[in-house]
């Protein structure tokens, strides 16, 4: 039993990381109907940044953590403005190839300065281990999963009760509409990929702390699960992203524990094949019929 | 047109020329002996560190009187870390230099990439430390006929770790945590399995690029047994026993030279690095043979570091290829390379070796024992 319970309290702080990183995908999909491929990427460079500050300039996490999210999502605002913003009229297809560009440069680009080699992640906060009937919890995993929570519900006041996250509605219901009504659409959009990258880089910090290790190829795979997390949830939906993100993360830990650690990629690669068969618009989301 | 295939013709009758007169100058009072290794690219820090091995054994070897008065020539070639590089370099080594031997690759895929090369020109190849079980031995299962090595091979690590669980640690019981998508950690895990006697109470693996181990690690938690079998390379070594000892889990864990790096205690945590146990060829506080302690001075002395396992293998190789040139009595490769199928007793510094029917050496290897991240012992363990 408290197996079980150790089991969810591992799959809960993966599960954070993913749900993290969905929301930025889920967001930017939202607003301009594109799936950010580069958006791994802003993960891992986050992850390098933390590194950077703790290491290089000794500040403490919360600090190092806040900084990396700041320089992020400036980053995110930048990649929008050269990559994207030029793109806007453009196919969908043509902006999904040139955001799967933006991600192997930005890998690239980090191989080329850093090195491929997988380097630890400082240590910031002292580690301590809690145990209530068999049942243990970190405190990296208090910590992982607090700043999530705390986030999200930061996410949720900036969207439900600030005004851009009234635009950020708006311009995610109708464009055209919203343009006409006085608001920014290019800020709206730039807001948007900031906040993502921001909640982005915080996963990349949090799991370096976690895990002790950070490389460039790091945001591949927690990517591509992240973006499935976002389908699952149905994506474009803020809540759906969470739920996402919490199901990926504990569902492959059952996957591992049950001893089929080989199969939990594919694991979840079938469950967005499931899901994009069986109900394509996520858990959360409504079938809306293509208006003529 | 004819006046360009003229001087093209001339050029080459020039270039004959000077090959010509460079392979006879050479044959009276030196012995080539070719170096094909990875001194630019992704393993390039192997590669060098086997260079200096070779360096040094080659100065010693010329100061001391050469092989049969004759002096080493190196012939030292990069292969850039590159399998089809690899080929190539031992091709003009073996072709071209017309060397007696060949020392390198350092890696196994491009040891194996060079093989149909030294093969083909009959040179034999000794690599300091391509460890695949089959570098050494044809698809078929046939031996090649041209290659050897100085490094021990993957299954004998596993068969000397099993033997280590059981009379140096008492392991009763064994969990092993596999990484299932790596010939090297597959084939440690079969020879463990195959040599090791006591219950394995527990298998679990993982894939490599993985960094949550959480899962398999508290699963493993609930199960009672001695050791930790943990066969993989330090990037993911380094974070199971971080996650382990973290978690409570405080059994010895035992591996094999892939945790060699000191990547492992940085990735681990220097306080999490307790009661590990890995194979090594080398290590500078156990004295395999009474040349190992020379040994160690001389690298001080002349590198003014300490000498790592991939300098004394390197510097192994060299002495290796003096013995059988000594014993063939000639620097014709073919007869060298009879003579080191039959080489018996061959004292290197990373052990007393004689070379075995598919061209491995028999020899004991060192287990490495880390507390607090640092070595605090090592063991010759004997096959």
């Amino acid at each position: 039993m408290s197996n079980i319970f150790q089991q969810l309290i591992n799959g809960l702080s993966l599960g954070s990381i993913y749900a993290l990183m969905a929301l930025g995908y889920t967001m930017v999909y939202g607003i301009i109907k594109l799936i950010n491929f580069a958006h791994g990427e802003v993960y891992m460079i986050g992850a390098f940044l933390g590194y950077y500050f703790i290491q290089v300039h000794h500040l403490p996490f919360i600090l190092a953590l806040v900084l990396a999210m700041v320089i992020s999502a400036f980053l995110g605002a930048v990649i929008e403005f050269l990559a994207y913003r030029p793109l806007r009229n453009s196919s969908r297809i043509a902006v999904l190839i040139t955001a799967i560009g933006v991600s192997f440069l930005l890998q690239n680009v980090m191989i080329y300065f850093f090195g491929s080699n997988p380097r630890a992640f400082p240590q910031a906060l002292t580690k301590k281990v809690f145990e209530f009937h068999g049942v243990q919890i970190s405190s990296y995993q208090i910590v992982i999963i607090v700043t999530t929570v705390v986030l999200m519900l930061l996410l949720q006041f900036i969207v439900q009760k600030t005004k851009m996250g009234k635009a950020m509605r708006a311009v995610s219901v109708d464009a055209d509409a919203a343009r006409l009504m006085g608001i920014n659409v290019d800020l709206t959009i730039s807001f948007t990929f900031a906040i993502g990258s921001a909640l982005a880089a915080a996963g990349g910090v949090l799991i370096g702390l976690y895990y002790n290790t950070i490389n460039p190829m790091m945001g591949v795979t927690p990517g591509l699960k992240a973006f499935i997390a976002a389908v699952l949830g149905g994506i474009g939906i803020i809540p759906g992203a969470v739920i996402g993100g919490f199901s990926i993360g504990i569902l492959e830990t059952i996957v591992s524990a049950l001893g089929f650690s080989l199969f939990k990629d594919a694991f979840v690669y079938a469950i967005l094949i499931l899901i994009l068969l069986v109900k394509p618009s996520g858990l959360l989301g409504k079938n809306v019929k293509e208006k003529v | 047109m004819k006046k360009k295939l003229g001087l093209i013709l001339a050029c080459s009758g020039l270039l004959l020329l000077g090959a010509c007169q460079k392979s006879s100058s050479s044959d009276s009072n030196t012995v080539k002996i070719g170096v094909n290794l990875e001194l630019s690219g992704k393993v390039s820090a192997y590669g060098n560190a086997e260079l200096e091995g070779i360096k040094l054994a080659t100065k010693e070897i010329n100061k001391n009187g050469g092989i049969n008065g004759k002096k080493i020539q190196l012939v030292s070639k990069d292969n850039k870390s590159d399998t089809a590089e690899a080929a190539s370099v031992a091709t003009s080594l073996a072709t071209k230099d017309k060397v007696t031997a060949i020392i390198g690759p350092a890696t196994s895929g491009s040891t194996k990439s060079a093989t149909p090369a030294v093969t083909r020109a009959k040179v034999p190849m000794v690599t300091p430390s391509a460890t695949d079980d089959s570098v050494t031995l044809t698809t078929a299962g046939k031996v090649q006929d041209y290659v050897f090595r100085t490094t021990f091979q993957d299954s004998f690590q596993g068969i000397i770790l099993a033997n280590f669980a059981t009379n140096k640690l008492n392991a009763k019981k064994v969990a092993i945590i596999g990484d299932n998508s790596s010939d090297y950690a597959k084939g440690l895990t079969k020879a463990f399995k195959k040599q090791y006697k006591g219950d394995i109470v527990e298998e679990v693996n993982f894939s490599s690029g993985d960094t949550d181990f959480q899962a398999i690690l508290t699963k493993l938690k609930s199960k009672s047994f001695d050791v930790i079998y943990l066969p993989g390379y330090y990037n993911e070594a380094g974070l199971i026993i971080k996650q382990a000892r973290e978690m409570g889990i405080t059994q010895p864990i035992l591996g094999a030279d892939g945790f060699g790096d000191t990547e492992l205690v940085k990735l681990a945590g220097t306080d999490n690095v307790n009661d590990v146990y890995y194979t090594a060829n080398f290590s500078t506080n156990v004295d395999a043979t009474k040349v190992s302690k020379d040994f160690v001075t001389s690298f001080k002395k002349e590198y003014n570091k300490e000498p790592s396992g991939f300098n004394a293998l390197a510097y192994d190789s060299v002495y290796l290829i003096k013995q059988a040139i000594e014993d063939a009595k000639s620097t014709d490769p073919v007869k060298v390379k009879e003579a080191l199928t039959k080489v018996k007793d061959f004292e290197g510094v990373t052990g007393t070796m004689s070379v075995d029917k598919e061209h491995n050496p028999k020899k004991a290897a060192v287990v490495i024992q880390l507390t607090k991240g640092v070595e605090s012992g090592a063991t010759v363990v004997n096959p």
